[in-house]
């Protein structure tokens, strides 16, 4: 049985100004994969992520998302569908305590406070920031951030998340804590799509890798294939693989 | 999972801790509730009711300013509503000004939501900005229109005195109740959403407008239903400062002086929180009736010098206000 994607990005053109930042981009996404966003810099990845997280209208193409045609539909409406994302640099609610911040994403299923704080702490102890809980959200760590960043976005109970460059600024040890944590993620059959540049760890990771560049897909494959690829390696592995 | 270990769980330990700012407030308000049993100077009677109109109008508009991060300085216009509402209706109409500060509370929260319409695209000052310039529009139609009694306001007829009428002649302790009970009300209201859905989509707008999207809260209605709340609050506390002074007049209700008033005594008791709002109008208010009357007219203006001069301190040294004094948990 072949089963409809969960996202179908078609033709996703945006402009900023004179820049075309995706140029006709196409991509799907299927159920319960990982999926790699990769490129060098300014190649639009982030413009692409923004685009289906829903923080700014495309000038053409379309999104649909799990059935619905989502183009059009603003960014809490996207929640609702099942998309959660988290940001490149965390933006906690500094007013409250972390569990409070995962709070206002378990709202979006369940109406009453006291559930959802019961459920805030419930995927606090998943992510590993149980004993932080009470910690007020600017007392954090930046790793512990970047956790409380995948918890609130969990608490949404979404289909599919999307991790921009959560592992970037990490040490190894908490970029492996953090690779375990996303396995963990998509084995509780959500779906995930993550813009990386730490290639070194993304690669095991991933299912399949989408490659942009300049506001283009480049190549799309299998992390084998792509590594493998001419022109990925001319566009982005390059410079590395010369000099290594 | 036993009971004990439920009990036990974090969720009940929050609603255990949130249980005791109730517990907190029952004997507080219970104190005020007894002063004019104890205080019979009709000088330190005023003070209280000025302190304790203020504490709720400072809490009124900490639910938009405070919580949900919309910094209004215009709030003198949903209290000059109230004002005149409840003056026109009663003077006009024969309407009870409880009557009267429910016509207003409503008239208010309808304009807060036109006002919302036309401002929250603005973001931080421009907001701040904005609210500034609706009230001031405001007090013009008010002091030319001929309904409002204009520049010459509108004086409250003697009438017979009780709870009907909102008049009492000279006895001061029902108006300290009846402040005291808009103030629990305002404080009551505010406890209540301080763990309801409303309270966190609004701290979360405060603080992170895109995190926020991003988690599915809808920004502007989360705006907007946060100004309803604090116009209409606002607008009662207008009706009652009405009845109170039983005079009205545009200079005397709806200046932008009352639009600071509001906000100061939230701003340096805690901006955001449960007790801030008492505890600035505590320290404010005495404050400035005192130097008011130690300096009698040489001194008019001196109790804004000093409101400036503690505010300054306040940002200075404890920019969360003094509430940030205590320890976090027993805020």
């Amino acid at each position: 049985m072949t089963e409809t994607p969960l996202l179908e990005v078609s033709n996703v053109t945006k402009r900023f100004g004179g820049l075309t930042a995706n140029a006709d981009v196409s991509l799907t996404v299927a159920r319960g994969e990982i999926l790699g966003l990769i490129g060098p810099n300014g190649a639009g990845k982030s413009t692409l992520f923004n685009a289906i997280a829903g923080a700014f209208p495309i000038d053409a193409g379309s999104i649909r998302f799990d059935g619905h045609d989502i183009t059009s539909l603003p960014c809490p409406a996207r929640c609702a569908l099942g998309i959660a994302r988290t940001f490149q640099v965390p933006r906690s609610f500094d007013s409250m305590s972390v569990v409070e911040n995962v709070l206002v994403g378990a709202l979006t299923r369940r109406p009453k406070t006291r559930a959802a704080r019961h459920a805030a702490h419930e995927v606090l102890d998943f992510v590993g920031l149980g004993s932080r809980a009470e910690a007020s959200a600017g007392e954090l760590t930046p790793p512990e951030k970047r956790r409380l960043e995948m918890a609130r976005a969990l608490a949404t109970e979404p289909k599919l998340m999307l991790l921009d460059e959560v592992m970037t600024g990490l040490t190894p040890s908490e970029a492996r804590e953090g690779v375990e944590l996303i396995r963990r993620v998509r084995d509780q059959g959500i779906t995930v799509i993550m813009v990386e540049h730490v290639m070194e760890i993304v690669m095991p990771l991933i299912d399949r890798a989408v490659v942009l560049e300049l506001g283009r897909v480049l190549a799309e494959g299998t992390p084998k294939e792509i590594v493998a690829d001419p022109r990925v390696i001319a566009a982005y592995l390059g410079d590395r693989h010369r000099a290594a | 999972m036993s009971l004990t270990s439920f009990l036990a769980s974090p969720p009940s330990r929050f609603a255990a801790r949130h249980r005791r700012q109730l517990h907190l407030a029952v004997p507080v308000v219970a104190a005020l509730a007894a002063l004019p049993f104890a205080l019979h100077d009709v000088y330190l009677l005023n003070v209280l009711i000025l302190t304790l109109l203020y504490a709720a109008m400072a809490q009124s508009w900490n639910i938009l300013g405070g919580y949900c991060g919309q910094i209004s300085l215009g709030h003198a216009l949903y209290f000059g509503i109230g004002a005149y509402a409840t003056t026109l209706l009663w003077v006009n109409h024969g309407i009870t000004p409880w009557g009267g500060m429910v016509v207003g509370a409503a008239l208010s929260a309808v304009t807060a939501l036109a006002v919302g319409r036309l401002c929250f695209r603005l973001k931080g000052h421009y907001f701040s900005i904005a609210t500034i310039v609706i009230a001031e529009i405001g007090l013009l139609i008010v002091h030319n229109a001929e309904f409002t009694g204009g520049a010459l306001g509108v004086q409250w007829p003697i009438a017979g005195d009780g709870w009907w009428s909102l008049q009492f002649g000279r006895a001061k302790a029902p108006y300290v109740w009846v402040a005291l009970g808009l103030f629990a009300a305002t404080w009551l209201v505010t406890w209540v959403i301080e763990d309801s859905p409303w309270g966190y989509w609004w701290r979360a707008v405060k603080d992170d407008v895109q995190a926020a999207e991003s988690l599915g809260v809808e920004v502007f209605a989360s705006k907007m239903s946060a100004a309803a709340v604090s116009a209409a609050f606002t607008a009662v506390g207008g009706g009652f400062y009405a009845a109170y002074v039983a005079y009205i007049d545009p200079e005397s209700v709806m200046t932008f002086r009352f639009s600071l008033l509001f906000a100061l005594p939230a701003v340096l008791g805690g901006i955001g929180t449960l007790w801030g709002p008492l505890v600035g109008a505590l320290v404010l208010v005495p404050l400035t009736e005192i130097t008011r009357s130690y300096m009698g007219g040489s001194g008019s203006g001196l109790d804004l010098v000093i409101y400036g001069g503690l505010i300054m301190v306040v940002a200075l040294a404890r920019p969360e206000g003094l509430l940030s004094l205590l320890p976090r948990r027993s805020r």
